[in-house]
C-alpha cells in the first residue's frame, strides 16, 4: 500500500515536470519517464524488500535529477511553475503559515469576488511561559488550485475593493497586513467600481496606510499585483514572477498578431526572458527585498520546509518593518542585523517585536515607506546633464524648499493670522462707524446730497451685456494660436457619426482650424495634436519646461527597442513621453505634466514616471495646482519591464504626497488612455475631467475578450461611458478648455495653493 | 380572410428583397474590385459594429467615402458605366438581392395579418389584473378585446394610468412586452387578430419555420 503510495507520487512529479518544461525534449526527464517506467513494469516481479530498495533509488534520483532540473529552467517555466495547479495557494499558506485563522469578506464561491481571499490570521509566539497571539490582516489573491470560479486569481474590481477595505479594518486595528500576490492581472471590466478606477484607489490609500504592509509576490502580474503589492517591504517567492505584462501578452503585441490568433511559443519563450520577470532580475533591479528560496522546481503543496521556512521569513520581514521606526529597538535591530551579515539561519521568533505602532511610529513608517519608493528605477532611465549642472539643479530644488518653507509654512501662517484678525476688527469698526454716522447720513440724504452712481455703472448695469473680445486669442473661436497641420490639406472630411446623425462633410481647413476638430453638426471631437493644447489652453509665451534632459532609455536592453525609441525620439524632437512645464491659465501659475501620445504611444517608463514625481513635487514646493494633462496614454512601457510598472505606486504616492500637503490636482483626458497610469496616478485623482474625444479605460476590447470573453460595446470607452460610471467628473468640449480649466482653477482645489 | 398558402406560395415564388444602394452623396464613384454574383454582408457583430461589405468608394473633394452593404445578399447588377463619374446624391449604384430570412418572412405575415396596438409613450406596461387573470388562466387567445377596452397599464415611476384598447375587435395573438422592460413609443405592445384566423397564422407560422430554407 505504502509503496503504491511512493509510486503515484512519482507519477504525478514526473507529470509535474512534464508540464513545467512544456514541449521542451530534454534527456533528464526521459531518463526518468524510462526509469519510472522500467520500475513499473518490473514491478510485480520484485520482492518486498527488492521493491522498497529499488523504489529508494528511484526517489534519490528524482531528487537529484529535479535538482539538475532546477538549473535548466527557463524565466517561461517559471510563468508556467507558479500558474501550476500543484502551485502552493495562499490557502496553503493560512493553513501552514499562520497558526489560526479565520477567512472573512465570503467564503469559496460564495464571495464577491472568490479570487481576493481575505482572512484575520495570527501567530504565535512563545516567551518563555507567555505566549503571545499576534494577530495580522492577511490579503491576497488565491488560485484555488485550478478552481474555475477564482478565475485564475484575477480579481474583479470589487474584489479589490474588498481589499481595500479590510485594509482600512487593520489600519483602524494597528495591526500589519501580509499580502500574497497569486495574481496573472485583474479582471479588466469597467463595471463600477471600475478595474482601472479601484486599483488606483487601492494604491492611494496604500501609499499612506499606516500599518506596516509585507507582500509576498508569488505571480506578480501587472497592475493586479500592483493593487495589493504596494508594501514596506516586498518578498518574493525564488520562482515566481513579477512583470508588466504576460509574456503571451508581450509576444502578441511584439508580433502584432490579431485577435483570436496566437503567438508562436518561441517568441513568447523570447518575451518571457526579455522582460527580466524572474526573482534574481528583480532582486538585481530593486523592486523586491529578499527572494524566499523555494525547493527545486518551486514549492508544492506539501512541501511543509517551506512553509516553516516562508513563516520565518514573514514574521522577520514583519519585525524588520517595526523595528525600523520603533522608538525602543536598538538591542533586537542590531541582533536581527547581525544575523542578517552572518548569514546564519534565522530564527525569527527568538526575537519577540510587538507590532502595533504609536503615532509618531506611524508617521515614521508613511516617509520611509515614500523614500523605500523614490529610490527606486533611479538606473532606469538617462539623464546626461554634467555633474555641474545636477548640482545646480539639486541646489535650485533646496533653494525653493527653504523659500517654501519660509514664504508659505512660516510667514503666511503668521501672516495670515494676522490679516484675519485685522479683517475680524475692520468689520467690527464698520459697524459702529454705521450706526454713528447713520443719523447725520439720514439728515444729509434729506438735504438732497448722497453719492451720484457713476454714469458708466448705470449703463453697464441697466443695458444688455454684449459679447466682446478681449484680446485673448483663445476666446474667439476663429483665432487659435496653433493650428493642425491637418487644416493646410485641401479636402473634405467625413464625420463618422455621419450615419447616425446625418453630418455633412466638413472642409479640413475649416475643421482642423476654426472648428478646433470638432464636427459642427454633432459635435464629435477628432484627435487633435498635443501642441494645439499647448498653444491654445496656455497664456501666450507663459509656458516654461523643465527636466526636460531626463530621457527615456533601454534599461532591460530589450532587443530592437533602442532603434524604436531612438526613431520616436527623432521623430518628435523629445527626450521622453511625459513633458513637464509651468505655465499659466489666465494668470493662474499651474505645473502641467503632459502625457503625448505620439511617444511610444504616451507609455509611462521610469523617465515618465520621474518626470511626473519631479512636477508634482515642484508644484508641491512652489504651491502651484498640479495638472496631468493626458494627451494619451496606451499604458506601462512593456519594453521596460517592471521599470515601468514600478511606476504606478511611485508616482502614486507623490501625487498623495501633494495633496496631503493643500495642493489641487487635475486631471484632463484626452484621445485614448489605458491601463497602468490610469489605473495609478491619474485614477486617483478626486478631480478627472475628459475632453470629448477621450477613450478610458483598464484594458482595450480586444485584451478584454481576449481574458474575459465578454463582446463589449462600440462605445464601451467613450467618455461618456466613463461619466456614467461615475469614472470621471465631467466633460469638456475642447473649445472650452481653457475656460473650464480656469473654472476648475477658482472652485475646486486644496487649502494652500497660492492663489486661493 | 387571410390566405396562408397563397401568401406563402407568394413568398416563395420571389424569396427576396431587391434593394438598389444609392449614393448618400456626390461624388466620383469607384467600385473596385466588385463584380456580379459576389456575396456581400450587412453590418454584424453584437452591437452591428463591423461594418458591412464596401461596395462602391464615392471620393468628393479628395475624401473617399466607402458606401457598404446594408444587408446580406448578392450583388446582381453594378452601374458600371459610372466607373470613375461624378454622379448626384440618390443615383443607384448596386442592386442587391438578399434573401429573406426565416424570421423576416415571419414578421412579414404577422405584419399582413397582426393589427399591432403600439405604446403611445415610453413606460412600463402590464395588463390589468382581470386581463392578466383571463391570461393565465386561458392563454392568450382567451382575450377578446374591444375598441375602448381597459386592458393595459402604463407605468411610470410610481405613476399608473389606464390604457384603452384602440383598433379592430379580435383576441390577443402575440405580446411583445415583458413587464418590467421599458417600451419605447410607438413600439408595439400586442398584436391582435380575428378569433377565427388564430389557427391559421399558427399554421403558417409552423410552415415558415419547417418548410422554409435559408440561404447563405
Amino acid at each position: 500500500m505504502d509503496t503504491e503510495k511512493r509510486l503515484n507520487e512519482l507519477n504525478e512529479r514526473l507529470r509535474y515536470v512534464r508540464d513545467i518544461f512544456g514541449a521542451r525534449e530534454n534527456e533528464n526527464i526521459t531518463l526518468l519517464a524510462t526509469k519510472l517506467g522500467d520500475f513499473q513494469a518490473r514491478e510485480r516481479t520484485l520482492s518486498e524488500p527488492e521493491r522498497i530498495r529499488a523504489l529508494a533509488a528511484l526517489e534519490d534520483l528524482f531528487a537529484f535529477l529535479e535538482k539538475k532540473l532546477e538549473a535548466e529552467l527557463t524565466p517561461m517555466d517559471k510563468v508556467r511553475i507558479v500558474r501550476h495547479p500543484q502551485r502552493i495557494c495562499l490557502k496553503d499558506i493560512l493553513e501552514n503559515v499562520y497558526d489560526n485563522y479565520t477567512e472573512i469578506g465570503g467564503r469559496d464561491e460564495h464571495s464577491i469576488d472568490p479570487a481576493m481571499l481575505i482572512a484575520r490570521a495570527y501567530i504565535t509566539r512563545r516567551k518563555g511561559k507567555k505566549v503571545y497571539n499576534q494577530p495580522v490582516m492577511v490579503i491576497g489573491q488565491e488560485k484555488g488550485h485550478g478552481q474555475e470560479f477564482r478565475n485564475g486569481g484575477s480579481v474583479k474590481p470589487w474584489g479589490n475593493a474588498k481589499a481595500l477595505h479590510y485594509m482600512k479594518v487593520a489600519e483602524i486595528e494597528n495591526i500589519p497586513i501580509h499580502t500574497y500576490v497569486f495574481t496573472p492581472g485583474s479582471y479588466p471590466v469597467e463595471d463600477w467600481p471600475g478595474a482601472a478606477q479601484q486599483i488606483a484607489r487601492n494604491l492611494y490609500e496604500m501609499a499612506a496606510l499606516k500599518v506596516p504592509v509585507v507582500s509576498v509576490f508569488s505571480e506578480g502580474g501587472s497592475g493586479g499585483a500592483e493593487a495589493i503589492g504596494l508594501a514596506d517591504t516586498r518578498l518574493m517567492l525564488s520562482h515566481g514572477y513579477y512583470s508588466v505584462i504576460s509574456p503571451e501578452g508581450a509576444a502578441a503585441i511584439e508580433s502584432g498578431i490579431r485577435q483570436g490568433q496566437r503567438a508562436p511559443a518561441e517568441l513568447i519563450e523570447t518575451c518571457a526572458r526579455r522582460l527580466c520577470i524572474t526573482a534574481d532580475d528583480n532582486l538585481k533591479n530593486g523592486y523586491v527585498d529578499r527572494i524566499i528560496q523555494e525547493p527545486a522546481l518551486g514549492a508544492r503543496v506539501d512541501d511543509y520546509g517551506f512553509f516553516k521556512q516562508l513563516r520565518q521569513e514573514i514574521i522577520r520581514a514583519t519585525d524588520e518593518v517595526v523595528l525600523s521606526v520603533k522608538g525602543i529597538k536598538l538591542f533586537r535591530a542590531m541582533a536581527l542585523r547581525r544575523r542578517q551579515r552572518r548569514g546564519a539561519p534565522i530564527d525569527a521568533e527568538a526575537i519577540y517585536v510587538r507590532w502595533d505602532l504609536n503615532t509618531a511610529a506611524r508617521e515614521r513608517l508613511l516617509s520611509r515607506r515614500y523614500a523605500k519608493f523614490m529610490r527606486l528605477s533611479r538606473h532606469a532611465f538617462l539623464d546626461k546633464r554634467p555633474a555641474v549642472k545636477k548640482a545646480c539643479s539639486a541646489c535650485h530644488d533646496l533653494g525653493w524648499s527653504l523659500y517654501s518653507f519660509f514664504r508659505y509654512d512660516l510667514w503666511r501662517k503668521h501672516h495670515r493670522r494676522i490679516a484675519h484678525a485685522m479683517a475680524e476688527m475692520g468689520a467690527e469698526v464698520d459697524v459702529v462707524k454705521e450706526r454713528v454716522s447713520r443719523p447725520w447720513r439720514r439728515i444729509f440724504e434729506k438735504l438732497g446730497g448722497g453719492a451720484a452712481v457713476p454714469e458708466a455703472n448705470v449703463e453697464r448695469l441697466t443695458q444688455l451685456s454684449a459679447w466682446e473680445a478681449d484680446g485673448d486669442a483663445a476666446e474667439g473661436d476663429t483665432a487659435w494660436r496653433y493650428v493642425s497641420p491637418r487644416a493646410a490639406e485641401d479636402r473634405a472630411v467625413t464625420c463618422p457619426n455621419s450615419e447616425e446623425s446625418g453630418c455633412l462633410d466638413l472642409w479640413a481647413p475649416d475643421l482642423f482650424g476654426d472648428f478646433a476638430g470638432v464636427c459642427s453638426y454633432c459635435g464629435h471631437h477628432f484627435p487633435m495634436e498635443y501642441q494645439w493644447y499647448l498653444f491654445n489652453v496656455f497664456d501666450e509665451r507663459s509656458v516654461f519646461e523643465f527636466n526636460a534632459e531626463v530621457e527615456s532609455g533601454n534599461p532591460l536592453d530589450y532587443s530592437g527597442f533602442d532603434a524604436k525609441l531612438e526613431k520616436a525620439k527623432q521623430k518628435l524632437g523629445r527626450k521622453s513621453a511625459c513633458m513637464t512645464f509651468e505655465a499659466k491659465v489666465k494668470g493662474v501659475k499651474v505645473v502641467v505634466a503632459m502625457l503625448m501620445a505620439p511617444f511610444r504611444g504616451g507609455s509611462v517608463g521610469a523617465a515618465e514616471g520621474e518626470k511626473f514625481i519631479r512636477a508634482a513635487d515642484r508644484a508641491r514646493k512652489k504651491h502651484f495646482p498640479f495638472l496631468a494633462y493626458v494627451h494619451g496614454t496606451a499604458g506601462i512601457r512593456i519594453q521596460e519591464g517592471v521599470n515601468g510598472v514600478i511606476q504606478m505606486p511611485r508616482c502614486t504616492m507623490a501625487v498623495r504626497r501633494y495633496i496631503e500637503a493643500g495642493g489641487l490636482y487635475l486631471v484632463v483626458y484626452d484621445t485614448n488612455s489605458y491601463a497602468g497610469p490610469v489605473a495609478s496616478f491619474l485614477g486617483c485623482s478626486p478631480y478627472q475631467f475628459a475632453v470629448r474625444s477621450a477613450n478610458i479605460g483598464f484594458a482595450g476590447p480586444g485584451v478584454i475578450k481576449e481574458t474575459t470573453g465578454l463582446d463589449i460595446p462600440p462605445d464601451y470607452h467613450r467618455a461618456y461611458s466613463a461619466l456614467s460610471r461615475g469614472h470621471i467628473q465631467g466633460i469638456w468640449d475642447r473649445r472650452d478648455i481653457r475656460n473650464n480649466l480656469y473654472q476648475s482653477l477658482l472652485t475646486m482645489g486644496g487649502r494652500n495653493l497660492y492663489y486661493r | 380572410m387571410l390566405d396562408v398558402t397563397k401568401l406563402l406560395e407568394e413568398i416563395k415564388a420571389s424569396p427576396y428583397q431587391e434593394m438598389e444602394i444609392t449614393a448618400p452623396q456626390t461624388g466620383e464613384v469607384t467600385f473596385g474590385g466588385l463584380a456580379v454574383g459576389d456575396k456581400v454582408v450587412g453590418p454584424s457583430g453584437e452591437f452591428r459594429e463591423k461594418p458591412g461589405t464596401t461596395v462602391a468608394t464615392l471620393t468628393r473633394e479628395r475624401n473617399p467615402r466607402p458606401i457598404r452593404a446594408t444587408q446580406k445578399g448578392t450583388v446582381m447588377e453594378i452601374f458600371s458605366d459610372l466607373e470613375g463619374t461624378f454622379v448626384e446624391t440618390g443615383t443607384p449604384l448596386v442592386r442587391i438581392r438578399h434573401y429573406l430570412s426565416k424570421d423576416e418572412v415571419q414578421s412579414a405575415i404577422l405584419r399582413k395579418a397582426l393589427h399591432l396596438f403600439r405604446a403611445p409613450e415610453r413606460a412600463k406596461y402590464y395588463f390589468t389584473p382581470e386581463v392578466d387573470t383571463k391570461i393565465r388562466a386561458g392563454g392568450l387567445e382567451s382575450v377578446h378585446v374591444r375598441e375602448g377596452m381597459e386592458i393595459l397599464i402604463m407605468s411610470r415611476m410610481k405613476r399608473e394610468a389606464p390604457l384603452h384598447y384602440a383598433g379592430p375587435d379580435g383576441v390577443i395573438y402575440a405580446v411583445y412586452f415583458s413587464p418590467s422592460q421599458n417600451v419605447d413609443a410607438g413600439a408595439p405592445l400586442i398584436g391582435v387578430c380575428p378569433p377565427d384566423q388564430v389557427a391559421l397564422i399558427q399554421d403558417v407560422v409552423v410552415r415558415v419555420q419547417t418548410e422554409w430554407s435559408e440561404q447563405d
